[in-house]
């Protein structure tokens, strides 16, 4: 689907972060907008009015500043929260707490969640991780020409999460679908997108209603029974927080593992160096996560404000782009280099401040699995370069074509 | 060497006591804190200066 707004004129003064081009040439544009324009804060009118910093330091400034910046909406689309049919989201809670949530109701949205997430309840999922990676492998059979975007990287996250969920497996394209619909289709017309919406809502409600007659020991029983303050979640925090997960937990994961391997495809030195020393694979993921962070966040401008010397007005939109704080020069030494035994390595792409990821410890082993087991089943390989590597479009990064000729298995 | 980890900037990212787990461990929310009152044997000072250089948030304080 095209944008509504038509073609983009000027990345500085009429930029538009879900235009194919915007993804697609990314590193680029940011280049650009540092060097070539001195415009370390781009405008857009699109949306109803958008700002986008990329330097390091205005990125953190904005993630630590919740009093100037809520996170009523995370995700940039064409209508502003406040015009939200039937209602605006509920202001601290948001409709996917704690993502949406403000403090001081965010703490307690986000304690609720963070156990559950810690590495040492995540940290045991190692084996089922693994072993469906090698499945997805096995059912590609003996073939040359694989798309590992396609046929690996987006189905590895999205069977864990619905498993941890207790959400049917089989059910994968159905949360596919209504990410992609969350996240890609943000400039698309807004009947089309609602009734999307409707579909999904009616499935989630089918599988919550499951849990409740049937309860057992997942995330979405769990939810169910958990407490804030002596209460039980409304069946709203409920859904949104499912949702929540869904979303962050699928096309993101996707996108680190299909960056990953889009490198290790594009660069001969790198696959072989991973492949002679496995130990190194986890410190060359946080170089992968550094240089391709697939999450660009948004907030909300609570009310005017001047941030070094633009003018914010109430309800603006304001991305987050971690990727581009990653890229900094001033915090990165070689930022435009992907050094894969960087030691140093103050990546932000798991955000900052109170709304750190709170699946980065699941994202991180994912990612690393799926590393390891690529290499070891196929320890040569490269991009088929007959066919078109297509990146996805919106906040989220990631390839989502990805043509791999295979030349080595074990 | 002394470490301490700065309970407000600490969000949880996990950096310290992926890289470090003899000096840094983490509680059920992901808090980290320092192990051992803080003392950095003389063997491990270059991994409290790894975990140090690897956190987000800046919340790793190192001091004599």
């Amino acid at each position: 689907m095209p944008s509504i707004y038509g073609p983009v004129t000027d990345w500085a003064s009429d930029f538009d972060h879900a235009e194919p081009a915007y993804n697609a040439n990314v590193h680029q544009i940011w280049d650009d907008l540092l060097n070539k324009q001195q415009c370390p804060v781009a405008h857009t009118e699109r949306y109803g009015g958008a700002w986008l910093p990329i330097t390091h330091e205005h990125v953190r400034e904005i993630a630590y500043d919740t009093e100037h910046f809520t996170s009523r909406s995370v995700v940039v689309g064409v209508t502003k929260p406040s015009q939200f049919d039937p209602q605006p989201p509920p202001s601290p809670i948001g409709n996917a707490p704690p993502i949406s949530s403000d403090p001081p109701f965010h703490a307690e949205a986000r304690r609720l969640l963070l156990p559950a997430f810690s590495p040492k309840k995540i940290d045991p999922w190692a084996p089922e991780i693994r072993r469906i990676c090698h499945q997805l492998i096995d059912e590609m059979g003996d073939v040359q020409f694989i798309d590992a975007a396609q046929q690996y990287s987006q189905d590895i996250p999205v069977q864990v999460i619905a498993r941890m969920l207790g959400f049917p497996v089989e059910d994968a394209d159905k949360f596919r679908n209504f990410v992609h619909l969350v996240l890609e289709s943000v400039n698309e017309d807004r009947e089309t997108r609602l009734a999307k919406f409707m579909i999904f809502d009616e499935y989630l409600t089918v599988q919550v209603n499951d849990h409740i007659l049937n309860p057992r020991d997942d995330l979405t029983t769990y939810l169910l029974n958990a407490e804030i303050m002596g209460n039980k979640l409304s069946p709203e925090h409920v859904g949104g927080t499912i949702i929540l997960l869904l979303v962050a937990g699928i096309d993101t994961t996707w996108s680190g593992i299909g960056s990953s391997l889009w490198h290790l495809a594009s660069n001969a030195v790198d696959r072989r160096r991973l492949v002679d020393n496995p130990a190194m694979i986890p410190v060359a993921v946080e170089e992968f996560l550094r240089a391709y962070a697939p999450v660009t966040m948004a907030r909300l401008v609570r009310e005017d404000f001047d941030f070094h010397g633009h003018a914010m007005k109430e309800e603006d939109w304001v991305l987050l782009p971690f990727p581009a704080a990653n890229r900094d020069p001033k915090v990165f030494d070689n930022a435009d280099a992907v050094i894969i035994d960087r030691q140093e390595n103050r990546h932000a792409a798991f955000g900052l401040g109170i709304h750190r990821c709170l699946g980065s410890n699941l994202a991180r082993l994912e990612m690393n699995i799926a590393v390891e087991v690529f290499l070891e089943r196929f320890p040569d390989f490269e991009l088929n370069e007959s066919e078109e590597v297509t990146w996805s479009v919106g906040q989220v990064r990631g390839p989502r074509k990805l043509p791999v000729r295979v030349t080595a298995r074990s | 060497m002394q470490i301490r980890v700065d309970a407000e900037k600490c969000q949880g990212h996990s950096r310290c006591y992926a890289l470090a787990p003899e000096l840094f461990d983490i509680d059920d929310y992901g808090n980290a804190h320092e192990l051992n009152d803080g003392v950095v044997p003389p063997e491990l000072e270059v991994r409290a200066r790894l975990a140090q250089a690897n956190c987000p948030e800046f919340a790793i304080i190192i001091g004599d």
